[in-house]
């Protein structure tokens, strides 16, 4: 189980900004929660937060009882904690086998690497030994990030918009996944798809959470808002 | 073959065993071993230090490995090697130079290697640079590579510094033909104060002529690395120049690209950038479970690979 307590984060870049207020949430074994709210709300953060990419300005994040706030990252990975990036990151030199051996911690063989590859829809044979670099377009890079969530095969996996740059097929496929994973998953999302398979929907508005519940109750709140805002853009 | 002789060889040339084919071992300027076959011939040359290394025409999947070691100190290597590649002929050349200097006196290896490509050849070149030894010693390389490309060819040239090399001065000129390809790969690892020039000269002369340099560095420490390169074309060509640098510490990277179109169907392209490693990659590779002395390892691992 996670816990934040009291979770507050201030942007330092020149004026000090409140992104995240007061936050206090727990997530528990094998459900998959989706935070999902406006832009601007706070989701990202609060995910990077979670894998330790961002230090909280004040709070606390406790794991199994083990308070894990001053982890590094690779201390967080090595406890069982992934995270799927919005925006993947790119290498010159390194290649698919590489970071699903890292992700792995071992050298995976052909067939089991193939195997990761093959649940994101990826012919592995045309990606094994690709550079993860700007040849790969937005799509594949996209899926070979989710093929090393499923190296890493991770006790809490976080995803930062998984369905950012991804095909519809992929999208359907990343769905399965999704369903099929053993694990803790936080999802951040706006899509209802993706909402659709959580077992509990957090809804972040300013930095703060504005509900917490099932998808038949967030839902409606989410579309109030998205009416709200289309009224405001027509006045 | 003592057993710093055979590491080094295995480091420079890929050699674990004597190598199948034609070769010719030098080390602290004398033959240590020669190999000739039926289709490739090695000559020593009467007029100066070195050989000829002549490949019949039609010499398909042969290799001809020429390392040279040099495991004593005060001592300056000078080799001219020149290769005769003859037409539709398809091989892979291994050379390198390997320096283990545990003296306090600076040794040096200058290689002039000259290469005469036939027409629809295809031929791979690979040379690995490596010191190891007193860290305080010189340990000098000077590679200088003539390279023509005949018609319908392809010249692949794979050339790695791997680290330990307190100097070096690598000098490469080509000249391509009509339908020549000539494609070049560099890495260079610098560290400590080593210093590291790099320079290519190519004509682009032929109809349909193509180059790509791909030259990727990394320089730690006080380590200072220098590259140049000028591509001319001189009619319907293509040539493109990547040179990607990672610096460290209080290392330093110059680049210098040039491109001279001489012929209006001539389409030269030639990018660079030179940074530290990216904070982003760093935390991709730490969120899989390294730490981030590792995460940057494997990052320069990847990038010089």
């Amino acid at each position: 189980m996670i816990e934040l307590k009291n979770i507050c984060y201030d942007a330092k870049d020149g004026n000090s900004k409140e992104i995240l207020k007061d936050i206090s949430l727990t997530f528990n074994e094998n459900k998959i929660t989706v935070i999902t709210g406006p832009n601007g709300s706070g989701k990202s953060t609060l995910a990077k937060i979670l894998m330790g990419i961002l230090k909280p300005s004040s709070g606390e994040i406790w794991y199994n009882g083990k308070n894990i706030t001053n982890y590094t990252i690779d201390q967080r990975a090595k406890l069982g904690f992934s995270f799927g990036f919005q925006q993947p990151i790119t290498f010159k030199g390194l290649t698919v086998k590489d970071l699903l051996d890292i992700a792995s911690n071992k050298k995976n063989t052909l067939s089991v690497a193939c195997e990761y590859l093959s649940k994101v829809g990826l012919c592995a044979k045309d990606y094994i030994n690709r550079q993860i670099d700007n040849k790969l377009s937005g799509g594949e890079l996209k899926r070979i990030e989710i093929a090393m969530v499923l190296a890493k095969n991770g006790e809490v996996n976080i995803f930062d918009e998984p369905e950012a740059g991804i095909d519809l097929w992929s999208f359907e496929q990343l769905i399965k996944i999704f369903k099929e994973q053993n694990s803790t998953s936080i999802i951040i999302s706006h899509q209802s798809k993706i909402i659709d398979i959580a077992d509990r929907v957090i809804l972040l508005k300013n930095g703060k959470v504005e509900h917490i519940g099932t998808k038949e109750q967030v839902m409606p709140l989410i579309e109030q808002q998205k009416c709200k805002k289309l009224k405001e853009s027509e006045i | 073959m003592n057993e710093i002789t055979k590491d080094l060889l295995e480091q420079v040339a890929n050699l674990h065993d004597i190598p199948q084919g034609a070769f010719n071992i030098r080390e602290n300027g004398k033959a240590l071993a020669r190999q000739n076959t039926n289709e490739i011939e090695i000559i020593s040359k009467k007029d100066k230090d070195g050989i000829d290394i002549v490949v019949q025409p039609n010499t398909k999947n042969k290799s001809v490995h020429i390392p040279v070691i040099v495991s004593v100190g005060g001592f300056d290597d000078l080799v001219y090697n020149d290769f005769y590649i003859g037409d539709n002929s398809d091989i892979l050349i291994v050379a390198g130079c390997g320096i283990h200097n545990t003296t306090d006196q600076k040794s040096s290896h200058n290689g002039i290697h000259t290469f005469h490509i036939g027409k629809n050849c295809k031929v791979k070149y690979i040379e690995k640079h490596l010191g190891i030894g007193n860290n305080n010693t010189d340990k000098i390389l000077n590679p200088i590579t003539n390279i023509e490309v005949g018609e319908n060819s392809v010249f692949e040239m794979d050339t790695i510094q791997l680290g330990g090399v307190s100097y070096s001065k690598r000098d490469t000129s080509a000249e391509l033909k009509n339908n020549a390809t000539l494609l070049i790969t560099e890495k260079i690892l610098t560290t400590n104060k080593d210093i590291a020039q790099t320079n290519f000269n190519v004509n682009l002369f032929g109809y349909n002529s193509k180059v790509e340099v791909v030259s990727r560095s990394v320089a730690k420490n006080k380590s200072k690395q220098s590259f140049y390169s000028n591509l001319i074309g001189k009619n319907k060509c293509f040539g493109h120049v990547e040179c990607d640098g990672v610096i460290s510490e209080s290392a330093q990277i110059t680049s210098t690209p040039k491109i001279v179109a001489k012929n209006v169907d001539a389409e030269l392209v030639h990018e660079a950038a030179i940074g530290k490693i990216s904070e982003e990659q760093i935390t991709k590779l730490m969120t899989l479970g390294l730490d981030k002395e590792s995460a940057e390892q494997k990052i320069i691992e990847g990038f010089l690979k």
